[in-house]
């Protein structure tokens, strides 16, 4: 069974006078362990499908199922709580807490979900040396690099044991070799934890590592692509 | 966590928490600095008509309060005072014959108060015997002694060794007039007062109006504690019954006699509360203002805690908290350093000596004690907690009806 099954997505914005049409009819299905990148053109509606996906935006018109859940049909309430439990989010500005350690932002998500103390601390240090990045455990994002952060942001992501991740242009701030390191990252933790990844992306070091492509231009997909890696 | 959280974002931009901080600071000081004032010169002024004209209870003839007449007076004083004394919190009694008369010298005349007391015992009533400036306070030995106040002598153009010519009417109703030596001059900080009471020896004015022997029209009572008055009274009015029941005599508080100083001390103490408010009022628009630039700056970032899972409920928690806790910072700083100002005042006084005349004619001291109940801090604290609260709703609502879409969107 398909983890994320799209079907007939619509997304029109009426934000101005004229209404924006950003998704126009995607019908996407994602399977378990998948390392998807969804690609094209600004203004495609790479962002737009992925916040759909996250549960951030309901699409006008259309059904988004995760495993059996239409999240169309959650309340708001549910649906912040159905983000915490199942989704981790991998943003392009890292977006991390600034007042916080890497530790404590990648425990963040565990203290939402009430997991006790020491099974927190010992999670949070696990995943930061999984992505490498476990002396810097007691920094603030102020004093981590870019590439640094963002491995924060997917230690963060990872914490919450989510049915897969979302990344929205994650390398689009990094330089690359920080990009490539990430990606690394990214792959093994999809081998290691059989972790779902679906990226927004157009950049070409993404596309390489993806074993999945699925092009969209003005909010439809134009190709969809597997590739073995 | 949040609490952490909350915590740390203060100290995002530390000159604009710096700012609030030293608003809410010195509002705090401002308000408990006036309420010290305040209730320092209402202290004084109750303190004072206490220790020098009233003391803390009177027991009169009821009869007698209607219109001073000297006849009505105080059934089985001595047998009352007697009772009286064996109270522990009671630190003296006296018995005094009071009456109205017109004081006169070879220059003036004034209409004045005449207290006739008995020496020792109004020396363990009332602090009188304190303020004399010149000569010395009445004592037994003394023949015909007066003492007056310092305005009286200067108004009659008389002083020590000089005589006063005192003119009343006797219990019988006849006019009648005797002569005094004046053997001390007092001051305190009531020129009112002072204007227009002289002492006495009973003895020597229940001579001069007739009045029979053991009696008086007035019992003053000094308590050890001005804070037990009311319980004193009420233990009084328990104690002599059925002489109140039969309006034989009516036992007050110095709040009855001197209803003016109660009013003014409620007064006060309401005008203390309402400064404070209106002091934090205005503070809750500068707390309002701070929280909404707080909020509108981190747009990204409430998206981004929306996004990650934090529920509605955490969020506006988290800007609440840290609204407080700039509001608390802001108010403990105030009130330590308020305190400080507070018992430097306590301890030394604030000099008001450049207005003492005209505090004086009112009846204040020109040096003001500082005084603030620790109740005022207490409701000072939690009044800038509610206000924080406030405050922090509507940065809070703002904050809650990002979408966590468009936030990361709009900011990315």
């Amino acid at each position: 069974m398909s983890i994320i099954k799209a079907e007939g997505i619509y997304k029109t914005y009426n934000e101005t006078n004229v209404p924006v049409n950003a998704l126009n009819g995607v019908d996407l299905k994602i399977e378990q362990g998948e390392f998807t990148a969804i690609v094209g053109p600004s203004g495609s509606g790479k962002t737009t499908l992925l916040n759909i996906i996250g549960g951030l935006d309901l699409p006008t018109k259309g059904n988004i199922f995760i495993e059996n859940t239409n999240l169309n049909e959650l309340s708001s309430r549910q649906l912040i709580d159905f983000r915490l439990r199942h989704i981790g989010f991998v943003f392009q500005a890292y977006n991390l807490i600034p007042v916080l350690t890497a530790k404590e932002n990648t425990e963040f998500i565990m203290v939402l979900q009430k997991v006790p103390k020491k099974e927190r601390e010992q999670k949070a240090m696990e995943l930061l040396n999984a992505v490498g990045i476990g002396d810097k455990a007691d920094h603030r994002p102020g004093q981590l690099s870019g590439g640094q952060q963002q491995r924060v942001a997917v230690a963060r992501a990872l914490a919450s044991q989510p049915r897969y991740i979302i990344a929205d242009e994650p390398t689009a701030n990094l330089d690359s070799r920080s990009t490539h390191e990430l990606l690394d990252m990214m792959a093994e933790m999809n081998k290691k934890y059989n972790t779902t990844f679906i990226f927004s992306t157009h950049d070409q070091r993404v596309m390489d590592k993806a074993k999945r492509i699925v092009t969209l231009d003005d909010g439809k997909i134009t190709s969809d692509e597997t590739f073995q890696r | 966590m949040l609490t952490s959280i909350a915590w740390r974002n203060l100290w995002r931009n530390k000159l604009r928490s710096s700012v609030i901080f030293a608003s809410i600071a010195i509002g705090i000081i401002g308000a408990v600095v006036t309420d010290g004032f305040m209730a320092g010169m209402t202290d004084q002024r109750a303190n004072s008509a206490i220790a020098n004209e009233v003391s803390n209870i009177q027991i009169h003839n009821p009869k007698y309060l209607l219109n001073q007449e000297i006849k009505y007076t105080i059934p089985d004083a001595k047998e009352i005072m007697k009772k009286i004394e064996t109270i522990p919190e009671v630190k003296g009694v006296s018995l005094r014959l009071k009456v109205n008369a017109m004081a006169a010298s070879a220059n003036a005349g004034a209409g004045i108060n005449l207290y006739g007391v008995q020496p020792d015992a109004e020396r363990k009533v009332s602090a009188l015997h304190n303020h004399i400036i010149q000569g010395t306070y009445l004592a037994n030995n003394q023949k015909l002694p007066a003492v007056i106040g310092e305005k009286l002598s200067k108004k009659l153009n008389i002083g020590l060794g000089d005589k006063i010519i005192v003119t009343m009417t006797d219990t019988t109703g006849t006019i009648t007039s005797g002569a005094f030596n004046i053997v001390g001059i007092y001051k305190t900080s009531n020129n009112n007062f002072d204007e227009s009471h002289v002492f006495v020896k009973r003895s020597d004015l229940a001579k001069l109006v007739n009045y029979p022997a053991n009696t008086g029209d007035e019992i003053a009572i000094l308590l050890n504690n001005n804070e037990i008055t009311n319980k004193v009274v009420k233990q009084l009015d328990k104690m002599f019954a059925p002489m109140v029941k039969q309006k034989a005599i009516i036992i007050q508080s110095w709040e009855q006699i001197e209803p003016l100083i109660k009013s003014m001390i409620d007064m006060m103490n309401y005008f203390s509360y309402l400064f404070l408010l209106i002091i934090l009022a205005a503070l809750a628009f500068a707390i309002i203002n701070t929280m909404l630039m707080a909020v509108m700056e981190r747009t990204r970032e409430f998206g981004m805690l929306m996004a990650l899972g934090m529920n509605k409920r955490k969020v506006f928690s988290m800007i609440l908290l840290e609204t407080v806790f700039l509001s608390i910072i802001g108010a403990l700083v105030g009130l330590g350093i308020s305190i400080l100002i507070v018992q430097h005042y306590a301890t030394y006084g604030f000099d008001l000596s450049v207005v003492s005349s005209g505090m004086n004619y009112i009846g204040y001291s020109s040096n003001i004690f500082f005084r603030v109940n620790s109740e005022f801090y207490f409701t000072s604290m939690i009044l800038v907690v509610i206000i924080a609260l406030i405050s922090g709703i509507s940065p809070a609502l703002k904050a809650l009806k990002l979408q966590p879409a468009t936030a990361i969107r709009e900011s990315n």
